[in-house]
Formats: C-alpha cells, sequence, structure tokens
C-alpha cells in the first residue's frame, strides 16, 4: 500500500461556455499523505473548488470539462472509473463538507433520514440498523441523538453543519475535503466547528484536504499548505516553511494583506490588481501583471517547479535564478 | 477632548415577530468624537447593524435619542432628515445587491448629486464632480459608463463608497464594508477607507464581525451581545486587556495566521441564546464560564473601569470591589 492516499498528476478542467473558455485548473499537481491535512489556500476564481469537485468527479459537465491529468486515489485512477464505481466511492470513501450549510441540506428529510442514507446505501445495513449508527454519529458531532427527528430548518447555522460533518464521517472515509466549512459560520461558533473537524479526524485518522481563503484555519488545522493562483498550485510546502519562510511573491502579498493581532501597522500591503480573467489568462507567469518583482521575460516564460528544500516547492522565475527579486524576499 | 460628533442615549430598537417582541438593540449608549473611528463587533443577529441603521433613521427607534453635532435627530421630520443626509452617510456590505443593476456607474455616484440639488442634471460640473469622485475612490475613468455586473467586487465597492462620498459628509456608517471581499481586495479598500478618511477629516462607524479588521481600522472598539454593549475600549487597550468574559471568548476564537503564538482558546458553550423576549440578567450568562447567581437576574451596567475602558460585567465590579 502507498503512502500517498492521494496523487493529482497534471489535471486540467475548463468550463466551456458561451462567452469563452474558463480554464479554471491547469496543470495542478498534488499529493496527500494518509492521515494528512492539506490547506488549499487561494482567493476566489483560484480554482480550489474546481479541484475538489474534480476529485469526486462532480465537474457540472457541461460546461465544465475534465481535459486531462490524472487523479488517483488509493492506487486507482478516478478519472478511468465507471459512473457506478464512482457511485461507491462517493460518501463513503471520499466525502466533503460543502461551504453552506443551510443548502447543503434537504430540507423535507429529517437530519437522522439525511445520516442514515448514506450509511444504508455503502454499509449495507438495514435501515433500522443505519438509523441507530446515524443516532451514534450525531452524538459524535455533539448534538443529542432525540433531535434525530427534526429538520434542518429547526437546527441553528452551527448545528446544520455538525449535521453535514456527521453525514460526511458516517462511512469513516479515508479523505474527506472540506470546502470552506466554516466561512458561513460566526467566530466562536466556526473555534467549535474546527476543534471537532480535528478531534474527529484524529479519531478516525482521516486525511483532509482543508479549502479555505483564511490563513488563520490553516496555521491552526493543516500539516501542508498548497497556494493556488490561476489554477495553479503555485507554492506547495509543510505549514512551518510557508509560514516562516514564505516564498511567493504571491503568498507573501497574502500574508501582507492580513490585518495583523498582535503587530500594529499602519498600512496593510495589499497585491496590486485584481484576480486574472480565467477566460483569458496572462501568457507566462499568471501572476506576473501584479508581481512587484516582475520583469519582461516572466510575460513570456512560465515558471516550472523549483525545489526550495526538502517538500518546499515554488513557481516562480526568481528562484529558478532567471531573475533578481527586486528586494529580498 | 475633541469635538463629540455623534452620541446615542438609551437606544432600544424591539421588532415584532409572531413568536414575541426581538429586542435587536435594547439600551445602549455611546459617544464618537470627531474624525474617530469606533469599531462596532459582534456575532450575526447581536444588532450592529441595526444601530447603523437607527443613527441614520433607516429605522425608527423605538426608544431613545441620537445626538448628531448636538442636535437630537431622532424627532426630525422627513425633510429635514434629508438635509441631515448630506452629512450621514453608510457603505454597505454587499456589493452586488447595493447598486441598481440599471444604473450606470456615473448614474449611481451621480444620484445623490443630482437629489440633493447640488448640480443640475446633464451638467458639465456634474460630470467632473463624478470623474472626481471617482478618481478619489480609485475608480478607472473608462468604467464611467460600466454597469455594475460588469465590475468585480473591490470595484462595486468602490463605487459605493465614491456614493457615499458625493455629498461630502461628516460622518460614515460602513456596515462591513469589507466583508464579501477577498483578502488581497479587502486590503486595498481598507487602505482607501483610511486614506479618504486622512483626507476629508471622516468619521467611521465602522460595523463588522472580523476582528483582526477591526484592530486595524479602529480607534476604539465596541463589542456588541445579543443587543447590547457588553464592553467598550481603546482599541489596543481591549486587545491587550480584555475583560469581559465574552470579548475575551471572542478574541481567543479568531484564527491567527502564525504558527508561533500558540494560545490558550476559550471554547464557548452552547449558541446565542434567542433575542426574543430575552428573560433579565445578563444575556450573556447562559454561555459564560463564570456566571454567578447574580448575573441571572439583574442586568450589568457598562461601566467605566479606568483608560476609558467601560465594561458590563459583575465579576469586574466584584473584582474591583474586593
Amino acid at each position: 500500500m502507498s503512502d500517498n492516499i492521494l496523487e493529482i498528476k497534471d489535471l486540467v478542467v475548463h468550463y466551456i461556455t458561451d462567452e469563452g473558455v474558463v480554464e479554471a485548473v491547469n496543470g495542478l499537481n498534488m499529493t496527500l499523505k494518509r492521515g494528512e491535512t492539506l490547506g488549499l489556500v487561494g482567493e476566489t476564481g483560484a480554482g480550489k473548488t474546481t479541484t475538489a469537485l474534480s476529485i469526486l468527479r462532480l465537474v457540472p459537465n457541461p460546461p465544465g470539462k475534465i481535459i486531462s491529468g490524472e487523479i488517483h486515489f488509493d492506487g486507482e485512477n478516478l478519472l478511468e472509473l465507471s459512473e457506478e464505481e464512482m457511485r461507491s466511492i462517493r460518501g463513503n470513501k471520499i466525502s466533503m463538507i460543502f461551504q453552506d450549510p443551510m443548502t447543503s441540506l434537504n430540507p423535507v428529510m429529517t437530519v437522522g433520514e439525511q445520516i442514515a442514507e448514506g450509511i444504508e446505501i455503502h454499509q449495507g445495513l438495514s435501515t433500522d440498523e443505519a438509523m441507530e449508527k446515524a443516532h451514534e454519529m450525531l452524538e459524535l458531532v455533539g448534538i443529542p441523538r432525540e433531535r434525530a427527528i427534526d429538520y434542518p430548518h429547526q437546527f441553528s447555522g452551527g448545528m446544520k453543519q455538525r449535521v453535514v460533518i456527521a453525514i460526511a464521517l458516517a462511512c469513516n472515509p479515508s479523505l474527506l475535503i472540506a470546502d470552506e466549512p466554516t466561512t458561513a459560520l460566526d467566530v466562536t461558533i466556526q473555534a467549535q466547528v474546527l476543534e471537532l473537524m480535528r478531534n474527529l479526524r484524529e479519531e478516525f485518522n482521516t486525511a483532509m484536504i482543508l479549502i479555505t481563503h483564511d490563513l488563520g484555519i490553516v496555521a491552526e488545522t493543516c500539516d501542508k499548505v498548497a497556494v493556488m493562483y490561476a489554477g495553479e498550485v503555485i507554492e506547495y510546502a509543510t505549514l512551518e516553511q510557508l509560514f516562516e519562510n514564505p516564498k511567493h511573491p504571491y503568498t507573501i502579498g497574502l500574508f501582507g494583506s492580513i490585518p495583523s493581532l498582535e503587530h500594529d501597522v499602519e498600512r496593510l500591503k495589499p497585491i496590486k490588481g485584481l484576480m486574472p480573467d480565467p477566460t483569458n489568462l496572462p501568457s507566462g507567469c499568471p501572476f506576473h501583471p501584479r508581481c512587484s518583482h516582475a520583469q519582461d521575460i516572466c510575460k513570456e516564460r512560465k515558471p516550472i517547479v523549483t525545489n526550495i528544500e526538502e517538500g518546499h516547492m515554488v513557481k516562480c522565475l526568481i528562484y529558478e535564478g532567471v531573475i533578481e527579486a527586486k528586494e529580498v524576499l | 477632548m475633541a469635538e463629540s460628533i455623534l452620541k446615542v442615549k438609551g437606544i432600544k430598537k424591539y421588532f415584532s415577530t409572531p413568536k414575541g417582541m426581538l429586542h435587536a438593540v435594547d439600551g445602549v449608549d455611546f459617544e464618537m468624537e470627531k474624525g474617530e473611528t469606533l469599531g462596532l463587533v459582534g456575532e450575526s443577529g447581536c444588532g450592529k447593524s441595526t444601530i447603523g441603521r437607527v443613527i441614520l433613521r433607516l429605522l425608527e427607534p423605538t426608544e431613545g435619542e441620537i445626538y448628531f453635532e448636538d442636535k437630537n435627530i431622532s424627532q426630525l421630520n422627513k425633510k429635514e432628515m434629508i438635509k441631515l443626509r448630506r452629512d450621514m452617510q453608510i457603505i454597505f456590505q454587499d456589493p452586488f445587491s447595493s447598486l441598481n443593476p440599471r444604473l450606470s456607474v456615473s448614474e449611481i455616484i451621480a444620484e445623490p448629486l443630482i437629489i440633493h440639488n447640488i448640480v443640475k442634471k446633464k451638467n458639465s460640473e456634474l460630470e467632473k464632480e463624478v470623474l472626481r469622485l471617482m478618481d478619489l475612490v480609485g475608480l478607472a475613468k473608462r468604467l464611467v459608463n460600466a454597469y455594475p455586473h460588469e465590475l468585480d467586487g473591490g470595484r462595486r465597492q468602490r463605487i459605493g463608497i465614491a456614493r457615499a462620498l458625493a455629498l461630502r459628509p461628516k460622518f460614515i456608517v460602513a456596515d462591513e464594508p469589507v466583508s464579501a471581499l477577498d483578502v488581497s481586495i479587502q486590503a486595498q479598500i481598507l487602505n482607501l477607507l483610511q486614506d479618504l478618511q486622512e483626507e476629508l477629516g471622516l468619521t467611521y462607524l465602522f460595523i463588522t464581525h472580523d476582528l483582526s479588521v477591526v484592530k486595524h481600522i479602529s480607534d476604539n472598539i465596541a463589542v456588541m451581545y445579543l443587543g447590547k454593549l457588553v464592553e467598550k475600549a481603546p482599541a489596543d487597550e481591549l486587545f491587550r486587556n480584555s475583560l469581559h468574559p465574552y470579548t475575551q471568548a471572542l478574541l481567543s476564537a479568531i484564527p491567527v495566521p502564525s504558527i508561533k503564538s500558540k494560545r490558550e482558546r476559550i471554547i464557548l458553550k452552547g449558541e446565542i441564546t434567542s433575542p426574543i423576549d430575552p428573560k433579565p440578567g445578563c444575556r450573556f450568562a447562559a454561555r459564560c464560564n463564570y456566571a454567578m447567581d447574580r448575573c441571572f437576574k439583574e442586568d450589568p451596567e457598562l461601566t467605566e473601569v479606568g483608560n476609558n475602558h467601560h465594561v458590563a460585567c459583575f465579576l469586574v465590579e466584584e473584582k474591583a470591589n474586593n
């Protein structure tokens, strides 16, 4: 058995629309070890959610299409499986927590039924046995089992997200994908939910991809971090490497954009400009129009992966030795 | 002491619902000085947006008085209020729903100028003024005829800011102005708001749930819980020395983007209680780790403990007395 639970190779995903081809994911590479948590960081439109949906083969088609690449999960290339085989993996070996707990639950089913549904399908239990397991799952996420007969609208946002977590973990998946699981929640409730996820992940030894734009959450939850920009991973490192020694100008810019609680800064140092239009990505390095170090060559030459040290990879011409940084990074 | 610009006294705003009376704001007092930024923080449903709207009389207060530049504005009639709108403006949270989709950028920014008869419609002066405002907030001239749907969130929020600034107000309620934006864009807008404040001498009531944003931009911070202020202090003081158990839990709950600071996290039990017909006593008592009998019976008052630091908590009061 290989050490890696997930290996993504050169994944390319496009959305083909009337207004042009949206290049959402462009040659993405990523690996995840068993039991490890990877933070997938980036701004709106960076391709984080599309990457997650590709792993589950849930990219809406049309307009979305996985153009090329491989996604190996537990040694199998998911992109070569039949739809039926894929169905036995979704919600069973790989499950997903969606961002918005308000819309990811079925409003006309009780929460107990919703948790039991997946258990019954994947584990071949009877309806009663599945419901008993659903009650256990509810208690595990801190909701009294008596509430299994309630409907989603009778729960608060934080409670609904707990229900979603219970559904996701019900079949003891080996990979959990959490897409902004706490973005819709208040900060004190977010703290509760993150704590719950951490504990459960340790208990079940589940590998996790945590999609977020919040570097604070990454610092608290993840072992590895992949920073995405314009559909590519532009920096990949361990948590310590990324936070102590960020290399890519975009990553450094992200850190400069966050108001700090610990130090007083008069002014933030934002990244100039906007995220590129994914139907019309810049040539060369996709970050060059916003990069303060960019030189002419950045418009033409696409940076390749440079290894800074063991486990720390970055895509930037500065580290290929092609250009000089304008100031010390 | 600097000049006072806004004073609210005993503001209450109740909404009648089928389940009972919802106490959105339940007795709030504070004062703001000219040029100050007061950050109003709290979680969803605590009444922070309602306060902003009551101050601008976009919602009528159930009780209480609002003084703007020493003038009681809580009783002004519609006509007098329209005049006052020149001085008091608002920037909304959602740059997607707060702009009329059928108006172009220049029409949106020009609208307040036309309504208030500052410049006549289709006047070259109007065009000049619109371009000046666009320049002020960093919108490129070429976007003058664009429509909101063609623009990204950051640019749309700049339109909202330009519209709010059109009448040269003194006081602006900024209701979660950066919450809908990505961090790199959020930083651009925060810098813009700070520059404008310096340039134009604006006073901001900055409403947000994001504590790192509020610390960055505010001079003073007021923390709200279920319709009441629980703590108010200068920004540094609040972060250094928070006294209310709710503030402490709230601050400890923020995920910090640093791997060095390992902080003790206070995880609150339960969730925010219902604001409908609340029981007497401290609103936070049910979730508080230190709640005493007294907390469930009496309402703690917001009292000063020195250093311009105000807190509403019996625990702090008793500690001070011992």
